[in-house]
């Protein structure tokens, strides 16, 4: 029954894929990078990961087009500006020729099926993610977090919070670099239609 | 975007509840799917649409940039902090355990212990994440078309 829902989805996903890595008009590959993260945050859900597919939806979908947009809109445009999609769009097929990179991609991707032949089947009760710490978080949380029901909060912001206490550091420095890199003078806030250029603070 | 009437009525209606859903995901993270990455994301994007649709001076009144520049640290300085106070109160950094407080705690009216600690990290965490997307998009929008 879910394989009506689960074999369109991916097999959109990679139609989507292939189209971001054929089209030529950048505006349109923006666009499908958003409906790519789209999808697979429909996939994630069916998978169990709501969390994930959260964070899919709106980093991925939303904030990451807007901002590649915002650069487009800031770099000059070397390719065609066409804002209709058509099949001039799609640019026949690079000088070189193809078989080299071909191979290595084969290469590479049946390494990587071969090396999932190891790995424990989707869902199996016996793989190690589902036993490894005994008694398991699911089990020790309830009697150890004072009445908090969900367990993926518990670890990631008690069990592990060393680690999201990491992240949100990592996520405050790159942010500080943004600024840092691309920020204007703005000392003149609230009227930034008049944003004067000089880099004094720079 | 400031000419079309449909996107600007439309984006009017649709903030408000972007908005109280960055704050359900952000506050009942503890319960349901969610948390501070995602909650500060999500208000983060109710911010930046504001600001696609309305321009940037206007969303500049609403969010100034200094004050998002200070929210950045402040989040982290929230959630570090509340690894002090752990300490300050006997146990070890980020051991939410010395938070219990036993006041008003029936019904989880005030949340004790670890699920106080866990509320106030996540909301350093949704702080430092709605004020960085926030910077970054200002830092995009405010600068001008490189001529070519």
């Amino acid at each position: 029954m879910m394989d009506f829902i689960v074999i369109p989805i991916l097999a959109l996903l990679a139609a989507t894929a292939v189209t971001v890595a054929r089209i030529r008009n950048l505006w349109a590959a923006v666009m499908f990078t958003g409906i790519y993260s789209f999808l697979s945050a429909s996939w994630m859900l069916i998978l169990d990961a709501p969390d994930v597919a959260f964070t899919e939806a709106a980093v991925g979908a939303g904030i990451t087009t807007i901002l590649m947009l915002a650069t487009l809109s800031l770099t000059p445009r070397r390719h065609r500006k066409s804002s209709r999609l058509s099949s001039e769009d799609f640019e026949e097929r690079p000088s070189k020729s193809p078989v080299f990179p071909l191979l290595i991609v084969t290469i590479t991707g049946c390494a990587l099926v071969y090396g999932t032949f190891d790995m424990p089947h989707f869902g199996d009760p016996n793989a190690p993610i589902q036993v490894y710490p005994e008694p398991s978080f699911v089990e020790k949380s309830q009697p150890d977090m004072h009445g908090l029901p969900n367990v993926v909060t518990a670890v990631l912001a008690s069990y592990r919070g060393y680690d999201t206490l990491g992240e949100t550091a990592v996520i405050f420095t790159a942010g500080i670099a943004v600024l840092l890199i691309l920020r204007k003078n703005t000392d003149d806030q609230g009227s930034s239609e008049s944003q004067s250029v000089t880099g004094e603070n720079a | 975007m400031n000419s079309f009437p449909i996107i600007r009525v439309i984006t009017k209606l649709l903030i408000p509840y972007i908005l109280l859903f960055g704050l359900y995901v952000q506050f009942h993270g503890d319960f349901g799917p969610g948390g501070g990455f995602q909650a500060g994301v999500i208000f983060a994007a109710a911010l930046i649409l504001y600001g696609l649709v309305y321009g940037l001076p206007a969303v500049h009144k609403v969010a100034p940039p200094k004050v998002i520049e200070k929210l950045t640290a402040l989040g982290l300085l929230v959630y570090a902090g509340t690894g002090l106070a752990c300490m300050l109160l006997g146990g070890n950094f980020l051991d939410y355990d010395v938070l219990n407080h036993g006041i008003l705690t029936e019904n989880h009216f005030l949340p004790e212990g670890q699920h106080l600690g866990i509320f106030l990290v996540e909301l350093g965490v949704g702080i430092t994440v709605t004020a960085v997307m926030t910077m970054i998009f200002y830092a995009f929008a405010g600068r001008e078309r490189v001529t070519s």
